[in-house]
């Protein structure tokens, strides 16, 4: 299920949409993901406030919006450019990698509420295999 | 037992009010034949299903999707209850058209992802939380009768 030249052609394309409002659109992934898949929350238990609205879930999502922008450009070499935060999540965090799923779940569902036009089939099967790429990079460092 | 507090209940109710079951049950269910292509493995009957612009205007993609659709209202109907609703159905699915059951929630994806197009800012964190409890309520009384 790798990235087909079109894949990252209809990722780009899309993600050049996106860009305005990465940062909204991480914070209410990672807001929504704490709220529908509560089970997350015991990675962020050294946060206070664990509402959407707070200061460091938006943060987050913010971090994880770059992230992700940073990926788009740098689609030809996932592995090597997520290389120091895949060793981050693998020896520090230690995030169970099933939760790359879940986070990106909420991602498309967030696009999709936000871009009701745009996010047809053929770009989230693009975006799917997207993040799915992005959390293989991410999982590299693993074992 | 499931429990549903007051919200969920309303919730639940209030999104198969909104929508139309042909329109969403068509877009879910193509979405789910095109982003997961493996799942057309079930479909050999439905005829053309080769690429995205095919399976978007398939009749039998559009009928199946309302017939998915309406199963769920059946759910929606008698939220107490959904492991006896779908027994026969767990069955049907085991049995004679033998799913891999990690399918569903495949489907309960792209039925999400439908849904909060449609309601935009109305698909709240917590509305979304509610129907992925719901999702998730149907995904395991389908799986009930797979040995």
């Amino acid at each position: 299920m790798s990235l087909s030249a079109k894949d990252k052609e209809i990722v780009k394309a899309f993600w050049a949409k996106v860009s305005g409002r990465a940062d909204n659109i991480g914070g209410d992934a990672v807001a929504r993901m704490l709220t529908v898949y509560p089970q997350t929350k015991t990675y962020f238990s050294h946060w206070k406030d664990l509402s959407p609205s707070s200061a460091p879930v938006r943060k987050h999502g913010g971090m994880v919006a770059a992230t992700i922008t940073d990926a788009v450009n740098k689609i030809d070499d996932l592995a090597g450019s997520l290389l120091t935060l895949s060793e981050l999540h693998a020896f520090t965090l230690r995030v169970d990698p099933a939760n790359f799923k879940v986070l990106s779940h909420n991602l498309l569902v967030v696009l999709s509420t936000t871009f009701p036009n745009d996010f047809t089939p053929e770009v989230h099967v693009a975006i799917d295999k997207f993040l799915t790429a992005v959390a293989l990079a991410l999982s590299e460092k693993y074992r | 037992m499931v429990v549903w507090t007051d919200f969920e209940r309303t919730a639940i109710q209030d999104i198969f009010s909104k929508i139309d079951y042909a329109v969403v049950g068509q877009a879910a269910f193509s979405r789910c034949l095109i982003v997961y292509p493996w799942t057309k493995r079930y479909f050999g009957g439905f005829g053309n299903l080769y690429n995205a612009a095919a399976i978007t205007s398939n009749p039998r993609v559009a009928s199946h999707g309302k017939v998915i659709m309406e199963a769920l209202e059946k759910a929606v109907k008698d939220m107490d209850n959904i492991k006896a609703t779908y027994a026969e159905l767990s069955a049907l699915h085991s049995e004679k058209l033998q799913v891999d059951p990690d399918n569903f929630m495949l489907l309960g994806h792209c039925l999400t992802i439908v849904v909060a197009s449609q309601l935009g800012k109305a698909f709240t964190p917590e509305v979304h939380a509610a129907f992925q409890k719901f999702l998730a309520v149907v995904v395991s009384s389908l799986r009930k009768q797979y040995y």
